[in-house]
């Protein structure tokens, strides 16, 4: 007995604030708009929670006793539109969506870690002119969000997948008025528009191979067919994994990532932090059944993963603007999602994208509250000496950078600990993708900690004298996300792998054991100290420290301080060549020499034409009479004169003189 | 002599005249220059044709073409009315009646 969950209310509430605050926001006073903005994601939030706790009921209480209930759900849950959607031959398409484990979590983490920021914008964007215009577009956000997450089939997932596309531009160029805002806002667009092209394509080829786009029948066809490996199925996930590539910022698309902070710092938080940029991660567990049929696909999404960590990890050493290390931390630590979604470990990786939700969240927003304290700036070399100024944020921070450090027992220990443990454990290459994930887990101890020391330890370096804690709106967000920063992580990746298990599939790591996994636990930690100890020495016991690194290897310091020229590189040899493209050949030879042509050919003839026509069109009386005249005389002539028998005896004539 | 008063004109008489009447019309529009004189000869013109319609009418015995006659009247003074308002309004603007002048639509 199933009862009814309304799903579709989660997209539609946001949606409704949307429309509301989008079209009347201006007129509207500002408390009504900030009740729209709050409401309808706290709403869609208690539907979620609403069908969590049906959904979820089975789990904790005798199955037997409770299932004839009306109100208990089984998972998967299905949710149909009733009008078809799409009939085309054999191809059917509905508008459906699904309430699973997997989406359950991530509906979770959308909404909730969602709502939380909307409070906080209420703080942070306070006085700012575009504010029913903020909240509009971040409701906007969140409708294409639910249905990407809630999509039963990848046509819906699409809408979702293009729409928070569309939101992300929108608030990465909120402050359109500046250039850099608005070229941003096209950078993320354009990039992103080259992994939907992927995506596109991989559904094209699934139709054309499966006749279907719906989830769970791709995964019953494969299911059927077990000895189904490699093949189509890997260009089909190639083309799945560059569509997640370009929306989760792995190599070689992660370029529109850093650029995007030019949005609003609680956007930075929700959308290019904790929601949207995992989409990719989700797509790759939501499809995982084509990626476990094609080791190659799989091989390469975790060697992307890696890259992409310990290549984002180390342009973050050394970067001054505090929202950009975030940004090079998001990217690396999506990295880590695709190495665990490469090695398998979907669960892992959908653990370690809850718990980053939780505290890369928490940190972009500490950031927020930092950068509002001291008036806007964002440089790290200009902070200092805030702790005492800022207690709660400099607590939450603390938090934030112990859980994305892996330190125990924060939340991030234990993700990150369980993708390190299934890349360990997984095939041949699996200590390499190991010691990579390590390696990396360093850099980010380091880099976050030099973070922590650079803002809020030693002295202030600059005279922010002003610098005062953020209002409660903002610091209630705060403490919240620091508590689920804490305690994100404490229900274990054993449980929370057997619960996704129906979803994404089991764990592979039966092979392991427990002293395998704890000697791996302390090593992560240890490292993740060992990262701390380098930044306290550099940022606190000897601060002359990386003056003297950076000169003693200027290369390597030139190098990451530029990003490895990677925006350099892409305007060399795509950008630069396209333009010229399009200038030489597009503009000048095609538009201005073929089309141009071809009119001003259309348009001489016509002036020819009418040059000569004009000469009629005098002006002059008499002539247009004379015309008349003569007319009207032709037609007399016409129609008097017997033509038939002039010409007859012409001919009679003529033949007659022939004949003799 | 009585005998040639006594006697119907022929019709062709009727028609001649009527032909020549509407000829000088239609020359008397062509050459003149002056704009009274081109409306005076669509008068002519109306006329010309006003009397081949009476001939016909007598020498049929139908009634129609004396009510067209009456029809084309009625028109040829209306148009008088306006066409001599135009006149007036073209010399206020212009100065000047001579038809090869007034080429423009525009002042």
């Amino acid at each position: 007995m199933n009862a009814h969950l309304y799903l579709w209310l989660i997209p539609l509430l946001p949606f409704t604030g949307f429309l509301i605050n989008g079209i009347l926001g201006r007129r509207l006073p500002k408390w009504l708009v900030t009740t729209v903005a709050l409401l309808a994601p706290l709403a869609a939030f208690g539907v979620v929670l609403n069908a969590a706790v049906r959904g979820l009921l089975p789990m904790f209480v005798d199955p037997t006793g409770i299932t004839n209930l009306p109100s208990v759900v089984s998972l998967p849950y299905v949710e149909t539109c009733p009008l078809p959607w799409i009939n085309a031959g054999l191809l059917h398409i509905d508008f459906s969506f699904v309430l699973d484990q997997l989406s359950l979590v991530m509906l979770l983490v959308v909404t909730g870690v969602g709502f939380l920021i909307h409070v906080y914008s209420v703080g942070y964007m306070g006085d700012d002119e575009g504010y029913a215009r903020y909240f509009s577009y971040l409701n906007l956000f969140l409708f294409f969000m639910t249905v990407l997450v809630l999509a039963g089939n990848a046509l819906v997932m699409f809408i979702g997948w293009e729409g928070v596309g569309l939101a992300s531009y929108l608030l990465i160029g909120f402050y359109f008025q500046k250039k850099s805002a608005a070229d941003a806002g096209k950078k993320a667009f354009i990039v992103n528009r080259i992994g939907d092209f992927g995506f596109l394509i991989g559904m094209f080829l699934l139709v054309a191979n499966f006749g279907t786009l719906t989830f769970s029948e791709i995964g019953a066809k494969l299911s059927a067919n077990p000895g189904w490996q490699g093949g189509v199925l890997t260009i089909i996930a190639l083309c799945l994994m560059l569509g997640a590539a370009g929306k989760s910022a792995q190599l070689p698309l992660y370029i529109w990532l850093p650029d995007a902070m030019e949005g609003p710092t609680p956007v930075s938080a929700l959308i290019h932090a904790a929601t949207m940029v995992t989409a990719g991660v989700y797509m790759v567990a939501r499809t995982h059944v084509l990626f476990d049929h094609s080791p190659v696909a799989l091989g390469l999404v975790a060697t992307v993963g890696a890259a992409t960590a310990i290549f984002a990890a180390t342009i973050a050493l050394v970067q001054n603007d505090i929202k950009r290390v975030l940004a090079y931390s998001t990217i690396s630590q999506l990295g880590y999602m695709f190495l665990g979604c490469g090695v398998a470990a979907y669960s892992a990786a959908i653990f370690h994208l809850m718990t980053h939700a939780f505290f890369k969240a928490l940190l972009f927003l500490a950031a927020g509250s930092v950068i509002h304290a001291i008036g806007g700036e964002q440089d790290l070399r200009k902070m200092g000496g805030l702790r005492k100024k800022l207690p709660v944020t400099f607590a939450v921070t603390t938090v934030g950078v112990l859980a994305i450090a892996g330190i125990f027992p924060f939340a991030g220990f234990f993700s990150k600990d369980a993708i390190l443990y299934a890349a360990y454990l997984h095939g041949t290459n699996g200590k390499i993708l190991y010691s990579v994930g390590l390696l990396t887990a360093l850099l980010t101890a380091f880099y976050m900690f030099r973070l922590w020391y650079m803002t809020f330890m030693g002295e202030s370096r600059s005279e922010n004298v002003h610098a005062h804690e953020s209002p409660w709106s903002m610091r209630g967000p705060l403490v919240i996300l620091a508590a689920l920063s804490v305690c994100g992580g404490w229900i274990g990746m054993e449980r929370f792998g057997a619960f996704l298990a129906p979803s994404v599939g089991v764990l592979p790591t039966e092979a392991g054991n427990w002293r395998l996994e704890l000697i791996l636990s302390v090593v992560a930690v240890l490292v993740a100290l060992e990262g701390w100890l380098i930044a306290d020495k550099f940022y606190r016991r000897k601060p002359e420290c990386p003056a003297q690194y950076a000169a003693a290897l200027p290369a390597g310091y030139k190098l990451l301080a530029n990003k490895y020229f990677v925006d350099e590189f892409y305007g060399a040899t795509i950008v630069k060549p396209l333009l010229g493209f399009s200038k030489y050949i597009l503009e000048w030879i095609v538009d201005v020499g073929i089309l141009g042509g071809m009119t001003w050919l259309l348009g001489g003839i016509a002036t020819l034409a009418g040059a000569i026509l004009q000469r009629w069109q005098s002006g002059n009386l008499r002539s247009y009479a004379a015309c008349l005249a003569a007319g009207a005389a032709a037609v007399l002539l016409f129609l008097l004169v017997p033509w038939a028998t002039v010409l007859a005896s012409l001919t009679t004539i003529h033949l007659g003189m022939a004949g003799h | 002599m009585s005998s040639l008063f006594a006697q119907e004109v022929p019709l062709s008489w009727y028609l001649l005249l009527s032909a020549a009447l509407f000829s000088l019309g239609v020359v008397g529009f062509l050459i003149t220059r002056n704009l009274i004189t081109v409306f005076m000869s669509i008068e002519l013109m109306l006329n010309g044709v006003n009397l081949s319609f009476v001939t016909f009418a007598h020498q049929w015995h139908a009634v129609k073409g004396q009510i067209f006659v009456f029809f084309v009247m009625m028109v040829a003074a209306a148009e008088a009315a306006v066409g001599l308002a135009i006149i007036i309004a073209v010399f206020r603007a212009r100065a000047t009646l001579a038809v090869d002048r007034i080429d423009r639509m525009k002042l």
